[in-house]
C-alpha cells in the first residue's frame, strides 16, 4: 500500500485480471477480426456478381477513397481511447485543405505546403486540447463550439474562393491519384501513419497512459499520469492528423472552398465506432478504427457497383453503426458475466 | 496529484455557493436576452417592426420547439442528436405522402406517430442495451436521414394547401406573433410545469445527476429516460411538419444540422452537460438568444458566416465561463483555508 503507485501501474496486474485481460485481449482481436470478415465477405460477394469490380483500378480507388478517412479516424481514435471525442475534425479538415492550396496557387513547395496542413491541424488541435484541459469541460461541447467557430473563420477568410485542380501543381495531383501498382501513394502514407500510431499505443509508456486515463481519468491521475498534457497530446495528434488529411484531401480531389469536410465529423466518429473503439474510453485500437473506415468506404463503393440505388448509403451506414454498437454491447455483457462467474470459484479458493 | 481530487471534491461541495441567486447562468442569460433586445429596438432600423419581430420569432421555432423535451434529456443526462434527422424523415414522408394524394390531416397523425417511433428506436437501445445515448443517437441520425432520403429521393414537394401554409408562415392579425407561436406557448408552459413543478420533473433531475442514486430513491430512471425521448422524437416530428409548412418546401435535407443548434442554444441556457442541473428558462432564452443575434446581425448586413462564430464562442464561453468560475471559487477558498490554518 505504501509502495509509490506510479511503480504498483507498472507491475504485472494479478493473476486474475491477467488472465481476463488475455480474454478481453482475444475478444479485441475477434472484433478487429470480425471486421475484416465481413469487408472481405461483402467484396467476394460484389466480386462475384460484378467481376469488374475488384481489378486493378477498382482496389486503387476502394484504398484511395478509404485513405482520408482513415488518417482522420485514426487520430479520432487516439482522442476517443482517452475517453475524450474531438468534433472539430472536419472543420479542421476544410481549413487546412484550403491553406496548403492557397500556399500551392502561389507557388509555394509542396512538402512545405503539406506541412503547413499539419502544423495548422496540430495548432487548432492543441486550441482544442486546452480548451477541455483547463475548462473541464466535456469534450462534446467544447468541439462543438470550435467546430462552429472554425468553420465559420474558414468561410470568413476563403469567402467564395475555390482552389481547383489548374492552380495546382501537375505533381502534387499526381500524387494524389498514381501508386506503386493497385496501392496509391496515399494508402502507403496512411498505413504508415497507422502502424506508428498503433506501435506507440501499444508500447510506449505515454500511449498506455492514453488507455489508462480514457478507462478512468481520475484512478490514472493518482496513478501518476498526467492526466491534462497526455489528453492535450491526443487532441494535437488528432489536429494534426486532420491536418494531413486535409492536404491529402487537395491532393485527391483537387479542389477546396469553404464547405470542404463539412459533417465530416460524424463520419468519422462512425467510423471509429464501429471499429469497435469505445465511447465510453479505454479501449479499442487504431487499426479496429481503420478498418472501420475501410468498411464504410467499402461499402459506399460496394452498393452502386451491385446495383443498389445511392439513396440507400447514409442509412445502411446508420444501420451498421448502431449493429456495431449493439453487438460491441452484448458481447460486453456476456464476458462480464462470464469473468464474474470465472472469478467466484477462484476468489473462495485462493481466500487472501 | 491530490489536489485534482481535491479541488474535485471541492467543486461538487461548492457546486451551488458562487453562482447562486442572481448570479445564476440561466438568469445571465435572460438578462442578455433582454439587453440585448433593448438595444436592437432602440438602435437597429427594421428590427421593431412586427413582420420583422414576427419573422424571428418564426424562424427561431423549429429550435425553441425541440429545445424544450431537449433540455429535459439533457438534464436527465442523455442527448438526442437525430432530432434534424427525425424533423427531416417527417417532413419526407410528408410529402410523399402527400405526393400520393392522401388527406393531410391524416399525413400529420402518420408524421407525428413516425416521430414517436422514431423516439422510441433510440430510448430502447439506450435503456434497453444501455448504450451511450450519443453513440446510439449519432447512428440513427444517419439513418432517419437516410429513410428520408430513401422515402424522397431528391424531389422536392412544394404544393401543400395553401391554409395549411398559412398556418406555418402566417401571423395573427397584424400582430408580432406568428400563428404558430401559439401552440408553442402551450408546448413551453406544459413543459415547464411538467418539469419544475412536478414529481416526474424531480426525478428527470435526479435521473440525470446520479442514475444509481435516483434508482434506489425509487424512480423508474429508464422509464423517465424512455417517455423523455419518446417526446423528443414526438415534438421533432411535429416540428418536422411545421418545417415544411414554414418554408412550404419537403425535402430529403430539411433541418440538416438542426441538432446542433438545438444542442448549442440548450447549453447555453445554461442547461448542465452532464445532467440533472439546468432549466426550461434558461434553454428558452438561450434559444431567443441566439435566434435574436442572428436576426440582428442580418438586418446590420453580417455574412452567415460571422453568424456562425457568434454562435460557436457564445457556446464555448457558456460552457467555460461557469466551470472556471467556480475552479477560481474553489481555488480561493482553498487559499483561504489554508492561510487560516
Amino acid at each position: 500500500m505504501t509502495a509509490p503507485t506510479t511503480a504498483a501501474a507498472e507491475q504485472q496486474p494479478p493473476p486474475a485480471a491477467g488472465s481476463a485481460r488475455g480474454l478481453l485481449d482475444r475478444v479485441l482481436r475477434m472484433r478487429e477480426l470480425a471486421i475484416l470478415v465481413v469487408l472481405a465477405v461483402m467484396l467476394v460477394a460484389t466480386q462475384i456478381d460484378n467481376t469488374s469490380f475488384l481489378s486493378e483500378q477498382g482496389i486503387k480507388d476502394l484504398l484511395l477513397n478509404a485513405t482520408i478517412l482513415v488518417l482522420v479516424a485514426v487520430g479520432e481514435a487516439v482522442v476517443v481511447i482517452t475517453g475524450n471525442v474531438d468534433l472539430s475534425v472536419g472543420s479542421v479538415l476544410g481549413v487546412t485543405a484550403f491553406a496548403a492550396g492557397d500556399l500551392l496557387k502561389h507557388g509555394g513547395n509542396p512538402v512545405l505546403s503539406v506541412a503547413l496542413a499539419v502544423v495548422l491541424g496540430a495548432a487548432l488541435g492543441a486550441f482544442n486540447g486546452v480548451l477541455v484541459g483547463i475548462g473541464q469541460v466535456p469534450s462534446l461541447v467544447v468541439t462543438l463550439g470550435t467546430l462552429y467557430i472554425i468553420r465559420a473563420l474558414d468561410s470568413i477568410w476563403v469567402g467564395s474562393r475555390e482552389i481547383t485542380a489548374g492552380l495546382l501543381p501537375g505533381g502534387y495531383k499526381t500524387f494524389g491519384h498514381d501508386g506503386v501498382s493497385a496501392v496509391p501513394y496515399l494508402a502507403l502514407l496512411a498505413a504508415v501513419v497507422l502502424i506508428a500510431v498503433g506501435y506507440f499505443l501499444r508500447n510506449y509508456r505515454s500511449g498506455r497512459e492514453c488507455y489508462a486515463l480514457g478507462s478512468h481519468a481520475q484512478a490514472a491521475a493518482l496513478a501518476g499520469v498526467p492526466v491534462r498534457r497526455r489528453v492535450l497530446a491526443a487532441f494535437v495528434l488528432c489536429g494534426a492528423l486532420a491536418g494531413l488529411a486535409g492536404a491529402l484531401y487537395l491532393a485527391r480531389f483537387s479542389y477546396a472552398d469553404a464547405g470542404t469536410g463539412s459533417g465530416y465529423e460524424l463520419t468519422v466518429v462512425s467510423a471509429v465506432v464501429v471499429g469497435g473503439v469505445g465511447f465510453t474510453g479505454g479501449s479499442g485500437s487504431v487499426h479496429g478504427a481503420a478498418l472501420g473506415a475501410l468498411l464504410l468506404t467499402s461499402i459506399n463503393s460496394v452498393l452502386p457497383a451491385i446495383g443498389v440505388s445511392s439513396v440507400w448509403v447514409e442509412a445502411i451506414d446508420g444501420i451498421l453503426l448502431l449493429l456495431a454498437i449493439s453487438v460491441d454491447r452484448v458481447m460486453a455483457l456476456r464476458i462480464a458475466g462470464l469473468l464474474r462467474s470465472r472469478a467466484r470459484p477462484a476468489r473462495t479458493g485462493t481466500n487472501d | 496529484m491530490t489536489d485534482i481530487a481535491g479541488t474535485a471534491e471541492q467543486s461538487r461541495g461548492l457546486r451551488r455557493p458562487p453562482l447562486n441567486g442572481a448570479l445564476r447562468w440561466d438568469t445571465v442569460v435572460g438578462a442578455l436576452l433582454i439587453v440585448l433586445l433593448l438595444i436592437s429596438f432602440s438602435t437597429v432600423g427594421g428590427f421593431g417592426n412586427a413582420l420583422n419581430i414576427s419573422f424571428l420569432i418564426g424562424n427561431t421555432l423549429p429550435v425553441a420547439a425541440i429545445a424544450l423535451p431537449m433540455t429535459m434529456l439533457v438534464a436527465a443526462g442523455e442527448i438526442d442528436l437525430s432530432v434534424g434527422s427525425t424533423v427531416g424523415l417527417s417532413g419526407a414522408v410528408m410529402g410523399a405522402l402527400w405526393n400520393h394524394g392522401m388527406n393531410i390531416n391524416e399525413i400529420i397523425v402518420i408524421c407525428a406517430v413516425l416521430g414517436v417511433a422514431c423516439g422510441l428506436v433510440n430510448a430502447l437501445l439506450v435503456t434497453k442495451l444501455g448504450l451511450p445515448s450519443l453513440a446510439v443517437t449519432i447512428g440513427t441520425m444517419a439513418l432517419y436521414r437516410g429513410l428520408a432520403q430513401v422515402v424522397l429521393g431528391s424531389n422536392s414537394v412544394t404544393d401543400f394547401p395553401q391554409n395549411y401554409l398559412n398556418f406555418g408562415s402566417g401571423r395573427l392579425g397584424g400582430t408580432f406573433l406568428p400563428t404558430a407561436a401559439l401552440p408553442w406557448l402551450v408546448l413551453a408552459a406544459a413543459a415547464v410545469v411538467v418539469l419544475h413543478a412536478t414529481g416526474f420533473g424531480r426525478s428527470v433531475f435526479a435521473a440525470g445527476a446520479s442514475a444509481e442514486a435516483a434508482w434506489f430513491a425509487g424512480v423508474r430512471v429508464k422509464r423517465v429516460k424512455l417517455s423523455l425521448f419518446v417526446a423528443t422524437g414526438l415534438v421533432s416530428s411535429l416540428t418536422g411538419v411545421f418545417w415544411v409548412l414554414h418554408y412550404a418546401s419537403a425535402t430529403y435535407n430539411n433541418a440538416t444540422g438542426l441538432e446542433l443548434s438545438v444542442v448549442a442554444a440548450v447549453l447555453l441556457g445554461g442547461v448542465d452537460f452532464d445532467g440533472g442541473r439546468g432549466t426550461l428558462g434558461g434553454a428558452i432564452a438561450g434559444v431567443f438568444l441566439l435566434g435574436t443575434l442572428q436576426n440582428v446581425m442580418s438586418l446590420a448586413d453580417v455574412s452567415a458566416q460571422s453568424q456562425t462564430v457568434v454562435t460557436g464562442v457564445l457556446l464555448t464561453v457558456s460552457v467555460l465561463g461557469p466551470r472556471v468560475a467556480r475552479q477560481v471559487f474553489a481555488a480561493s477558498i482553498h487559499q483561504r483555508t489554508r492561510g487560516k490554518l
